[in-house]
This record gives C-alpha cells, structure tokens and sequence, in this order.
C-alpha cells in the first residue's frame, strides 16, 4: 500500500529492521532526484519547482518553502558562505514524526538536503539533532558517511562542480531550540535565545551568513517533489494544500501511531479509521490538533480536514500534525497544568512576559489543582492568556504556542475550573 | 580524588580540537565538546569546564552561561545511571507520575537525587517523541517505550547490576 | 527630519531613530529597560511598548516595542492605548514577581529606575501570591556589590561587560526565570570598566561598594561637576558629598569625551580625598619632627625661609592650571619649573608641538570610537588612559557598522548588527613591546622594543607619503608589517594614530605624528591622539617651565635658598641620589600638597593643599581640552586651594616681585583673566566653564537636590536652627537645595541628573539635545588647540606652526649582552599616584612582579642593581615579550621608575643557583 507515488515520506520506510543503505535506497527510486537537478535543473528552477508544488513549511508555522528559498541572496556559493540547516529538535510534545523519518530513512533527508541546498547553493548541510535522539543520530552518522564516501556528499557532486557537506549537530536540549533563531545561536555555540526576525535568517543567519532552516519533514519532500514534479505533489493533497503529511495521534486510543496521508485528512479518520477509536471505557473530550503548542479543538469538531487553513476554522492549528487527545477521564486543568509547566520551564529567560509570566501561570494552575485556587485565579489566567497569547508581546513564538492550549482550555472546560474552585481542588482526584 | 578532578585525558582535548578546528569558530563546538566529556565522565566538573573553555577560546564564565542553560548538560555529578522519565503531556495523561512516584519509593530519593550507592540518578525529562508508546522514559541512552512498575523494577535491577 | 504622529500629535524625528528615542526626544515619558542609548536595542524586555498603525485608516494597529521598530515619516503610533498601557503594566509587575520589595534599604532606592517605570506605568498592587525565588549573591571584590534577588533580567549587565567592555568574567547562567547574572563564581570582577554596571543596571543588582560603607541618599547629596585626576583623558565625573565628605563618583555625560562610561581607576580612585594621609593642617619641622602649627605661626615661619633669598617653584602635572599659574606668578617665569625631568618635559613639549602642527584631525574620544582604522604604536593605552581604551573597542565595530548600513539595519539594532559583522575583521594594529588587553580585538598586534617600534611608524608613514623620510636597513618581516599597516590605514577614511609617553620615546610620537600627516594629506579626517601621564600633562606643557635637572643645578649651585614644591612627590620623578641631593642643597624646603608622600615627609614646612573635589580648578587633557572641576565640598580651613596659599604666601615675597596682581586675586576668575593675558596659549581655558558670576536662569545653581533632607538634622547635637548654607562665591552654585536647576543647564555645570518622573541617571535623556548626542547646555569644556579640521570655535592657539616631518629613526633595537631594557609597565591600579590612596584601589593592585620573554631564564627572584640600589624582585615569565626587554612596574617599588632604562644583566642573577645558567 506504501507506494512511493502516493506516500513517498514513508514508502521506505520499516521500523523493523535497518533503514535502507545508499544502495537500496537508489532502488527503491532514491537519488532520482538529485541527479536531474544537479545535471539538467539551474538553482532557481529546483526553487520554482519547490513553489509550484506549494509545499508548506511542516515545522508548525506553514511558512512556503519555495518563498523562503527565492529569498536568499543569489551569489553562488563558491562566492560565500552560506548554510541549509535541518531543523531536526523535535521537542514539541506530542510530535515524534521527524525521527521516525530519520531513524527510517536518514538518506532521504540527506538527499533532501543536498537538493535544498543546492537550490540556495549552500556551502554548508547541518542537521541540528534533539539531544535525546541516539537512535537516530546513529543512523544519520551513518548515512551521511556513507553518501560521502560514494560521492553524493562531498565536493564536486556527481561531477557537476557543486559541492555541499553535511554535519550533524547534537543539541544539549532546550525546547526553544527548535526556534529557528534560537537554533542558529546554539549552532553558534551560545546560549540559545531567538534572534530578532530582522534581517530574516536567509540573509543573515548562522554566523552572519544567509542560511535557510526547514523542518525534517519539509526537506524530506523535495526529492520527490523535484522527481515526480511539482504538479504530482500538488495532487497529493485532497484539500486546499499539497502534499502528504505524517499525521500522530497520541493519548488513549486503541493503537496510537503515526501514519502518511494525504494533507486535509479529516481529524475523524485519524482517530477513528487510523488509531482505531478510543480505548473503551474512555471517550474523547478534545484534542491538541498538532502538538503542545495548538489549541484544544473540541471533540465536536473532529471532521474538519487536518490542513493549515481549515483547521483554523475551529479554533485549532495545524501544528506538527501529530494530535495530543484529551479523554473524558483526565482532567483537563490538569493536563494545562502539565503543559504550562513544559512551556514556563522551557522558556529561554530572555524576555520579560514568557520568562516570568508562565511560571505565574503554572502556579495558578496548581494553585487550583491543589485546591487552593481562587475566582481570581482564572481572571489571572485569562488575562495572562490574553496578553500572552497575542502576537508580538513576546519576543519570539514560545509565550503564544504556551498560551494557545490554555486559552481555548479556558473557553472550552470552564466547568472543570469551576468544578475545581467549588470542589478545592481537582474533582478527578478526589475520585481516584 | 574523583576522576572529574584530573585534568583532561589527551585523546579527549585531541578529540575537543579537532572539533572546533572543524567549526566556524571554535565556540560552536561548546555543547558537543562538553557532551563528548559528560560521555567520558557522566558529568561536567568545574575543572573540565575550564579546561574545555580554554581549548575553545571561551572565557570560563561564557562557557558555564552555556552550560548551565541545557538540559542534558550536567554540572553535578549524577550516578552510575541515568534514569529520565519522560513528564511532558502525553506520558502525563498515560500515568507517568505512578512511575515516577514508584521510583522515588523504590529507591528512596526524590527527582533530581541519586542513591546514596551512587548507582542511579533520576530525573525528570520532557517529551521524549515516543509520544505514542507513553509512558516513555530514557535508560542511560536507550529509549524504553509502555513503561509500567515491572518494566522500572527490572531496570532498578540491572542499573544496580551493570556499574559504568 | 521626519514627522511622526504620537497619540494623534504631530512630532518631528530625526530620521533613522527607532521609536523609543523618537519618543523620548519628543519628551514624551515611556518607558523601558533593556534599551540603552549606547548598547542599543534587543527587545528583551517588552517594556516600551506602543501600538502602531500602518497608515491614517488603520484603526487598529498592532503592538510593538517601540525600541525595535525605525521611526519613518509619517509613522503613527499611541503610548496611550489601553493594550499597550496594560502590557506596560504587566512587564513591571511581572519584574516585581521576584523582586524583593525592599526600596527602603536598598541602595538603588532613590535613583532607581525600576522604581521610576513602577511609577510611570502604574503598577501598584500585588495580585501574584506565591513564593519568590531566591538567589545567593557573590562577592564580586571591592567595588562592586551583588544583589542578584533584585535582578529583573533585562540582560544590560552582560551586553555592556561582555559585548561593549570586552570582560570575559561575568556571565548569564541557567535559564527561564532563573537566569543567574554573575561570575562563574565568587570573585573580583576583573575588567577595567566594571563600576559601570553600577550605572548600567537598572535597580540594585550592581551598587557602589566604597559608597555602601558611606552610604547616603542619592536626593540628599550635593554634587559637583568635576573631572577625574587619575589619567590624562579628562573623564566628565560628578562627585557627590554628604555632611562635608566625598561619599562617591559617578559619570558625567560629555557628548565629546566620556559619554556614558568612566574607568575603575576613575570611578573608585577618590578615596585620597578622605585617606588618613590626607594633610590637613600646616606642617613646621621643629628639631627634626613635623608638628602641626597655626596658619599664622606658618605664615611666620615662611616668611622667615623667603627672607633667606632666592626662591624657586616647582609646579606639577596633577595641579591645576591654576595653582601652577599662581606659584609661577608668585615665583617668576625664571624660577619655576615644571616639576618634570627633561626627558618627560620633552615629551610632553613634544606631544604638544606635533598635536598643534599636524595637519590633521585631533579626535575626541567619541570621535575614536568611529576610526574606522586605527594603529597604535607603542603604548599601553588600556592602561595609561583606559576610557580610551575602551573607545578604541568600539572602533573595531566600524566594519559591522558598514554592513549594517548597506544591509538596511539600523546600526541600534545591536544582535542583527552584531551577526551581521561576525566576519568583519577589525583594523586596529597594536605595535608594543609587551602584550594588551587590546591585542584580542587587533587585527594583527606585534611586539618589538620601542626604537624598533617607531622604526615602523616611520617606514608607515614614508610608504603613505613617499615625502616622508625613509628607515635604512629595516628588516623584511618589519617591512612586511609597514606595507600592511599602510595599506589599511591608507584605505580607511577615518584613520586614527595612537601613541604616548609611556615609553618616554620622542621617536614614537614624532613617527606617530609622521604617519598622521602624511594620511592627513589626503584625509582631513586622519586623526592623531597621544597620551600622556597625567590630568594636566598638557596644560603644564603649555604653561612651561625649566626641567628639575635645571632645578638642581641651581640648588647645588646654591642659588636656591627656598624650594616651593607643589602638589608634586619629587619621588615619583627623581631617584633617591637626585632627590636627596636636591633636598640636601635647599636649606628651606616647603611642600603644599593634600596628600603626604615621601617628599612632603622630608619638608620643613608643609602647607595643606585643597583636594580637587574642594577647590575649583581647570585641567588640560590630552587632547588639549580646558575642563573645570568644582567643588563638592567646601575646604575647611587651614585647608585650602593652592593659589590661595601663594596669594597669602605673596606680600612675604616682595623681594621676589610676584606679579602685582597676584596679591589682589580673589577669585579663580581673576587668576583666570591673568593667565589668558600671561599665557596667551590659555588663554581660551576661562571658557572651560561659565565663571563665577553666570546665573542659570536669573539665578546661582543648587548643587543639591530639591529634595534634600535632614539638613538641620545633621547638627542637631549642636543645635536645631537651620543654619545659612556654606557661600560658594567662586563658583555659580549655591551649596543648598534652593536655587536655579534644569535640563538646559550649561554641561560644564549640571551638579546631577534629575528630571520630573525619572530619578536615575536614565533622566541624562533629558538633558542632551539629541539621544547620545551633545547636552542640552552644552558639552563642557573647551579645545586649546588648533585643530585642522572642519572649524572648531573656542581655539585661542596662536603659534601656527607648519608641520615637517621628523627624522630622527632611532637604529634598530638589538637585545644586547650584559644589558637588558627595562620598560615601565604602567597599571590601571598601582602606577597612578593619587588612586593609591584610595583603599579599594590599593585592594585591586596586585604586586610589583618583574617580566622577562618567555625564552629567558627563569628563577623565581631576581636581583636588579639599579643605581648601586639592589632591588630584589619576584620574577613571571611574559609569553610574546619582546627580545632584550623586560617590563616592570611604573612607579610601584623601584623610586622614580618611569621610563625605560639599559640594565646591566651581569647584576641580574638568580637567587638559586640552581635556578638555571648565568
Ligand atoms: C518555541 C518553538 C519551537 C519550535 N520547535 C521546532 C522544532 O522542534 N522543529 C521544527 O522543525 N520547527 C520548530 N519550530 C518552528 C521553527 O521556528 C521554524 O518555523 C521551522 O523550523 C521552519 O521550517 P519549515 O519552514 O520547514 O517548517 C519551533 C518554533 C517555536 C516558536
Ligand atoms: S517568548 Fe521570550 S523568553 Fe520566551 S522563549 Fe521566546 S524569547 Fe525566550
Ligand atoms: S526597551 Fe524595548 S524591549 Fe526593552
């Protein structure tokens, strides 16, 4: 059923044994795609095909990845330095997708790179890896050793004359890394705060140079996309975006996992055709559509397709696309609580509201799941969902992604609150 | 005399050099640097920390400013193994507070403490991005995934078995 | 100009501003933290929020930190908007989450600006009701103070120490809210600029530590505008008193010099004003030992030396004009001298001539900052005159300046210019014979003895300006070094030349001045600076006078009956055989000074001197800048200024016919006046400050704060009638809280910053006429010399002096057998003479250690034989010393140890002798 044409991400992909070797992976259609961009497309033509297939950063913000490409400087990269960075942190609670890609397929990311990165005639390939993934980072190694040792890494690449090399970089663990900003100060060797957004990344990034960061998943497309066309991608997607995406659903189900499907697959599917329906006993309250990051989407809601636009039309976003549910035995308060503390924790300590103002947040949740909590406790929280929550407040995206599940928590489990205030403390507890 | 009070071996200052010889600027290789002697010694010593900011070209303070911001960094010696139980939200709603609180039991300490035999340090870590097998937690380097109280136990068992 | 629109009102801007200085200079209050005019914006603290709307239908705008964003015509903006308001609020009150609540003993309390921005955005009530976190302090040494549970984390410590000051010991740790701002651990901050954070940090994390021990409200101090004595840079100071004593310096803006940051040596260097070896009361040598005596009795007794005959002045370069231009009014031109040996005098004649006929630029200090190449040859600038120092690091941020510019990102934009300039290489050449703290930041640094030094400078400047006389014979590597240095300093438009007397070396300013010339002839703005010893080096210089070898020709010749000798330790210049054989040869030596040393010890008659934070006075600066000091204090008699002594001193030297006037001044103005007309090279220096009769504003200045407290209080033992405030009729101020006060005050004479609503030294933005720009009132002080470049008003410089390059190349510098050179090291702590009074000084000067190149034989002492005096010295080896050199303290043990000198190696051997071969 995995077929390359229509679930290209994982067609290569067995969990079961070793991920495909530089020669199995050329089988199985692999390096299709840089040899027809290195021999028969400029640059700018892998650029205008990545556009055309409308494919959408899959690092939670959907940023176009063609845009973000046409924007680097265009000196060839023997006149500067320049950096293609994946975007491997993979911290966001919830999400696991980019290491099953990795641990799958490390040489489609590889292969993905190296096309990305001749797009923007990068000089450098760096994968910045979440600290915790061995597995991974293991099989990486690997595969960049052995791409090198072939050629297809390296200098003067299939005798084109352009060379590109890849490094994998360890991160030491801190969510906001996964920050692109943020990412390029740890690449640096500092403490990872988020840069300001001007000038962007592509003209000035990693140690001043122009320097594209994307997701695993986003890189993991383009070798299909400059294979199979721009058009065929865009095909991929039933809904308004093209595509496929690996879609997660976590919590109490009958078989959480991941899954490639066509982008605009219905939340519905994924829980009950893909997971199999909740466990039984348990019944589904609300969801978290694509990480920790995203706001609760109600229980009611789940027909909506899981793509960028019309997620949005139920108060939810797209995120990682992997879905955190809420069963209607745990307690949401709870579950913010638990949240809150991730975010207030992983709070690079740079600007004022994030750094001091989610720390009060948890406390208040606590303050409540303690039984201690106090009506004006959730005044303290709306208001700190308000303010934080809006753009621009804070100096990065972190305090906003905080804020998203605790707003909608706010609106949709109001009677949970309540129920805590009421009853001093959390009324799931007292039952237990 | 704790080893993290030796100096540097050769093969690791080598190991460190050839690291940042490769960077852009030696600095970038601050946190792989200071991984590579966490591997060696589990933790990261004052004294290794000055030594490793020496060899980058880093002022000790700026090196320890880095230090100190990572998770996954320790600058307080931790036991022969590592024990992390995954606290973010999946694992949460999958019961990993009971493993962690059987922990705690079983080995009579408490997140972020190491047995008085030195044998397992246990702390808490976020997500894991085995979200779908929750209860995750981290071995040492291996992931183990459906974690429940027997699972723990015999992990106890052979941490206690396998000094490092 | 631009127009931009502020809660609906039409405001001008200059253009390229970001939103917050566009606010501020329109005089609106908003407020912020981590925004600092000279570190820029990085938006980590959220608290300057504004909504902004995208065009004049946009009704609903967007909230943004006014720091970060540019101010563009017709930008229109709202500080009112209720969102942004309550954002504002929020910042301070999540600040006030873990700051401890404790204004009433907090030493910021008063002039805190987290106090300021509570009050300006409103914040007043608690609503958090959990624990607060806590952290350990550290001991940081002895001038700064830690109290990190105050810390609001806008991350300004960190980016002035590290980015700005170059410090590598003080860092932020952990994360979230738990950020650490300390040292790795417990310990002296180590740079040289660390005091600054006292005025960096927005609350009380970082306070003065001397002024703890003395510890008094900022509202109920006087201050003075004063000017630093410790170097001769001329740093802008305020000093601020209580109940008749100095309690602490702190900076004073002056756009030109200064600007926002003062050395440590500057900042903690006070305390001789309150040291026990202060003297404060006459002096007279009865049967060997000093009693302390009546002015009278003094007066009698002086009277009775001049009846002897001759006498003869000695001036010094840490006197005031004023005082030097009084004891050589009292004494005669013939009779006075400079207090200098020929060697120093020729120096500093020498950095005089080649300042005044160069024909290129003389920089200020904020003209340095933007050199966008910069050579220095053979000083130690961070230690001679450290605030230049600093101005030197901001220099090599040219290049990242120019790829801000041509990216499009405004140069306050501090992180993007910063990333953006990772790959600029700086252009500072550092030439010395011993390493710098500079030398991390050069383009390339050299070390070399001084003649090979200025062996370069010269083949630099001949290969700018073939014109200019060749070097014979110079080495391939050094010819090699020349080209560089030439090619970058020949394609920067704004070159600078730095060099000095450290080394006591006419070839190395001559070569300096040469290379600044021949630059200048197709850059007007090629700049030359060159330092000098001390706070009025230069204006000794120009009022002149006969070297002391001339001093002690005519005492032995005993043509000297009375040596008066002024605010100057002979030690310091003489070594033990001159010093006594000058002494010897006066039968009557009288010493005025403030402070005791080792020569007003061997005086018959010591006569105590104001300090220059209880006298007014005026001092030339290096680069030729007549700045005035006022009093913090008033003088208790018998202490008194100087010239007051020489005016009381004069009717008793008729025989010497001291100028007629002399007698009838009163005030400094007059002596002033007398000078200008005596010393026409000075005479622009009544211009360093308003005079005595300038009223601000119809009236005489208060030098204390309208909020003053207690002051019948403090004499309350005595009794409780207010009592009329001490008269300061030389000066335009009032010692009292009433009187005239204002933001427009003339630079030379705001006694503190204050202004409504903000409390801190933030309030300077309502003083200047521009953002880090020019005061309001005025820069204070003015240029005495002639600068070529674009027309600079004040200048009195009459000697027109056509430039020539000098040609006089020392031959090369050969290690020699048998004989090493001995360099001065001079030291931010422990060379300067008046700063080692000071205990907080003497605690950060580390001991005398005699260093030798690395490949030199080591033991761990060494014997020096210097002047059939044997000096038994601890020994370091010094890696990237120079051949044949060693350096050694200036002025630290070995007596009038100032300049370099050929030592006998045979005399140096080791104390073991196993300590390694002959
Ligand atoms: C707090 C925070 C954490 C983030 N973590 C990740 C991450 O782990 N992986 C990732 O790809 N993007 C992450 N992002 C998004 C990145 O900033 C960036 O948008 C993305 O890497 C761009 O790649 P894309 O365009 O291919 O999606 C994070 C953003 C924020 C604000
Ligand atoms: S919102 Fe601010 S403190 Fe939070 S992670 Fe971003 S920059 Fe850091
Ligand atoms: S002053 Fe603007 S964010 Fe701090």
């Amino acid at each position: 059923m995995n077929s390359l044409s229509e679930r290209p991400l994982t067609a290569m992909i067995d969990l079961a044994g070793p991920p495909p070797d530089c020669a199995a992976y050329g089988n199985a259609g692999g390096w299709q795609g840089t040899r027809k961009a290195l021999k028969t497309l400029t640059p700018d033509e892998v650029i205008s095909m990545v556009t055309r297939s409308r494919l959408r950063g899959r690092g939670g913000a959907g940023f176009p990845t063609g845009l973000k490409w046409s924007t680097v400087p265009k000196d060839p990269a023997s006149k500067r330095r320049k950096y293609l960075v994946a975007n491997a942190d993979e911290m966001e609670p919830g999400t696991f997708k980019d290491r099953i890609l990795m641990e799958g397929n490390p040489l489609q990311l590889v292969e993905g790179m190296l096309l990305a990165g001749y797009a923007i005639q990068a000089s450098h390939g760096i994968i910045f890896l979440r600290g915790e993934y061995f597995l991974a980072h293991q099989r990486l190694q690997h595969a960049i050793d052995e791409a090198r040792h072939l050629g297809w890494l390296g200098e003067n690449i299939l005798g084109t004359g352009f060379s590109f090399d890849i490094d994998l970089h360890s991160s030491g663990g801190r969510y906001i890394c996964g920050e692109a900003t943020a990412l390029l100060t740890a690449l640096e060797g500092s403490r990872a705060v988020p840069r300001g957004k001007l000038p962007p990344s592509q003209i000035s990034g990693l140690w001043g140079a122009p320097s594209v960061v994307n997701n695993v998943e986003t890189l993991c497309n383009i070798s299909h996309i400059v294979t199979h066309g721009p058009e065929w991608f865009d095909g991929l997607g039933t809904g308004a975006d093209s595509g496929t995406k690996l879609y997660g659903v976590s919590g109490r189900v009958c078989r959480p996992g991941f899954w490639e499907l066509p982008m605009g697959t219905p939340l519905r599917d994924l829980i009950e055709v893909h997971a199999g329906g909740m466990k039984s006993g348990y019944a589904l309250r609300a969801l978290l559509p694509g990480g920790a990051s995203t706001p609760f989407v109600d229980a009611a809601d789940i027909d909506i397709p899981m793509d960028y636009d019309s997620i949005k039309k139920v108060g939810g976003r797209l995120g990682t696309g992997m879905a955190i549910l809420l069963d209607d035995r745990t307690c949401p308060v709870g579950m913010l609580r638990n949240l809150e503390h991730f975010f207030a924790q992983e709070s690079c300590g740079w600007c004022t509201p994030c750094r001091d103002g989610l720390p009060w947040v948890e406390r208040l949740l606590d303050a409540l799941e303690d039984g201690t909590g106090t009506e004006d406790d959730i005044e303290q929280l709306m208001r700190h969902a308000r303010i934080l929550g809006s753009p621009g407040r804070t100096f990065c995206a972190h305090a906003p992604g905080a804020m998203a599940p605790l707003a909608s928590g706010l609106a949709l489990f109001r009677d949970d609150f309540t129920a805590h205030l009421t009853g001093h403390g959390c009324p799931l507890h007292h039952a237990a | 005399m704790s080893t993290a009070d030796l100096p540097l071996p050769d093969d690791l200052r080598q190991e460190i050099l050839t690291l940042a010889g490769s960077e852009h600027r030696p600095r970038a290789a601050s946190v792989s640097a200071l991984r590579l002697v966490q591997a060696r010694f589990r933790w990261i010593s004052d004294r290794h920390l000055a030594e490793v900011a020496q060899l980058l070209n880093m002022s000790t303070a700026d090196l320890d400013g880095v230090a100190t911001y990572f998770n996954l960094l320790f600058r307080k010696p931790v036991g022969q193994h590592v024990f992390m139980i995954c606290d973010s939200v999946c694992c949460w709603i999958m019961g990993c507070k009971d493993l962690s609180d059987h922990l705690c039991k079983k080995l009579n300490i408490r997140p972020g403490e190491t047995t008085p035999d030195g044998a397992i340090t246990l702390l808490p870590i976020v997500c894991l991005g085995h979200c779908d097998r929750a209860p995750v937690m981290l071995f040492d380097e291996t992931v183990h995934e459906d974690v429940d109280t027997a699972a723990l136990d015999r992990l106890i068992a052979e941490a206690q078995e396998t000094p490092r | 100009m631009v127009t931009f629109h502020l809660d609906g009102k039409a405001c001008e801007s200059r253009p390229g501003l970001n939103l917050l200085q566009a606010c501020l200079e329109a005089g609106a209050n908003l407020p912020y933290f981590c925004w600092h005019p000279e570190l820029g914006s990085v938006g980590a603290c959220r608290q300057c929020a504004v909504r902004q709307f995208s065009s004049p239908e946009d009704q609903t705008g967007r909230v943004v930190m006014a720091c970060m964003m540019p101010v563009t015509e017709g930008t229109r903006i709202s500080i009112s908007d209720p969102e942004a308001a309550e954002l504002r609020e929020s910042v301070v009150e999540w600040m006030m989450i873990n700051h401890p609540h404790d204004c009433p003993v907090c030493e910021e309390g008063g002039e805190c600006h987290l106090q300021d921005m509570t009050v300006m955005t409103g914040h007043h009530t608690r609503r958090y009701r959990f624990t607060k976190r806590t952290h350990r302090n550290q001991d940081l040494g002895p001038f700064v103070k830690h109290e990190m549970n105050r810390c609001i984390a806008c991350y300004r410590c960190v980016r002035f120490y590290r980015d700005y000051a170059g410090g590598k010991d003080l860092a932020a740790f952990g994360s979230h809210d738990s950020v650490y701002f300390g040292r790795a651990e417990d310990g002296t901050l180590e740079n040289a600029f660390s005091g600054n954070l006292v005025e960096i940090c927005p609350t009380g994390v970082f306070t003065d530590k001397p002024f703890s021990e003395v510890y008094t409200r900022k509202w109920d101090m006087r201050g003075a505008p004063s000017v630093c004595v410790h170097c001769a840079v001329g740093c802008n100071i305020i000093v601020n008193s209580r109940q008749e004593t100095v309690r602490r310096v702190l900076n004073r803006y002056n756009g030109e010099v200064n600007r926002y940051m003062l050395c440590d040596r500057g900042r903690f260097g006070y305390g001789f004003v309150n040291a026990p070896s202060r003297i404060r009361t006459p002096l007279l040598r009865v049967d060997g030992q000093h009693v302390s005596v009546s002015e009278q009795d003094a007066m009698a007794a002086f009277a009775r030396f001049v009846g002897d005959g001759k006498i003869f002045g000695i001036a010094s370069s840490r006197a005031s004009l004023e005082s030097s231009f009084s004891l050589r009014e009292l004494v005669g031109e013939e009779q006075f001298s400079t207090g200098e040996t020929q060697q120093a005098q020729n120096c500093m004649d020498l950095a005089r001539t080649l300042l005044q006929s160069h024909p290129g630029h003389i920089p200020t200090l904020h003209n340095m900052e933007s050199a966008d190449a910069v050579l220095v040859l053979g000083e130690d600038v961070c230690a001679t005159a450290p605030r230049l120092g600093l101005a030197l690091r901001q220099s090599v941020r040219q290049a990242s300046f120019h790829a801000a510019d041509e990216a499009n990102v405004p140069r306050w934009l501090d992180e993007a210019v910063r990333t953006l300039g990772t790959d600029c290489p700086s252009a500072l050449y550092i030439l010395t014979p011993a390493p710098t703290d500079l030398d991390e930041i050069a383009l390339e640094s050299s070390r070399a003895a001084p003649d090979t030094i200025a062996r370069i400078g010269f083949a630099v400047a001949h290969l700018i300006d073939p014109t200019a006389p060749a070097v014979p014979d110079l080495s391939t590597s050094d010819t090699g070094l020349a080209q560089r240095i030439a090619t970058l300093l020949g394609t920067a438009e704004r070159p600078l030349v730095i060099s000095g007397m450290q080394y006591g070396s006419p070839a190395l300013m001559q070569a300096a001045a040469n290379i600044a010339a021949a630059l200048a002839r197709t850059k007007p703005q090629a700049g030359l600076s060159l330092s000098l010893p001390d706070c009025n080096s230069m204006g000794l210089a120009m009022i002149g006078g006969v070297p002391l070898e001339a001093v002690i020709d005519k005492a032995v010749a005993g043509e000297i009956s009375t040596l008066v000798i002024m605010e100057n330790d002979l030690a310091r210049h003489l070594d033990p055989v001159s010093l006594s054989e000058l002494m010897n040869a006066v039968p009557n030596v009288v010493v005025i000074d403030h402070t005791a040393s080792s020569c007003s010890e061997r005086a018959d008659l010591v006569l105590p001197a104001a300090a220059f934070t209880e006298c007014v006075g005026t001092l030339v600066n290096q680069e030729g800048r007549a700045q005035r000091f006022f009093p913090a204090v008033v003088a208790t008699p018998p202490v008194r200024p100087a010239w007051r002594w020489m005016t009381a001193i004069a009717p008793h030297c008729a025989e010497q016919k001291p100028r007629q006037d002399l007698v009838n001044w009163e005030h400094e103005d007059d002596i002033m006046a007398a000078m200008g007309r005596g010393i026409p090279a000075l005479a622009g220096a009544v211009n360093a400050a308003p005079g005595s009769s300038y009223r601000f504003h119809s009236g005489k200045i208060r030098n204390e704060t309208s909020r003053m407290s207690g002051r019948t209080v403090i004499r309350s033992h005595v009794s409780v009638r207010d009592q009329p405030p001490p008269p300061s009729p030389e000066t335009p101020f009032r010692n009292s809280m009433e009187g005239t006060y204002g933001p427009d005050l003339p630079g030379a004479l705001i006694p503190y910053f204050r202004a409504p609503a903000w409390n801190s030294v933030q309030s300077l933005t309502r003083f200047q006429q521009e953002i880090a720009g020019p005061l309001r009132g005025g820069d204070g002080g003015v240029r005495l010399l002639r600068d070529h470049s674009p027309s600079q008003p004040g200048i009195t410089e009459d000697v027109t002096t056509v430039y020539h390059y000098g040609a006089d190349i020392p031959p090369p510098f050969l290690p020699r057998n048998g004989e090493i050179l001995l360099l001065p090291e001079t030291r931010l702590f422990g060379s300067e003479e008046l700063s080692m009074h000071s205990p907080p000084v003497v605690a950060r000067s580390s001991p005398a250690v005699l260093r030798l190149p690395e490949t030199d034989v080591r033991p761990d002492r060494i014997e020096l034989r210097i002047q059939d005096v044997s000096y038994l010295l601890p020994v370091q080896s010094m890696p990237g010393l120079a051949h044949g050199v060693a350096v050694y303290p200036a002025h630290m043990t070995i007596p009038a140890f100032a300049f370099p000198r050929l030592v006998p190696l045979n005399a140096i051997k080791p104390d073991h002798t196993d300590g390694g071969a002959s």
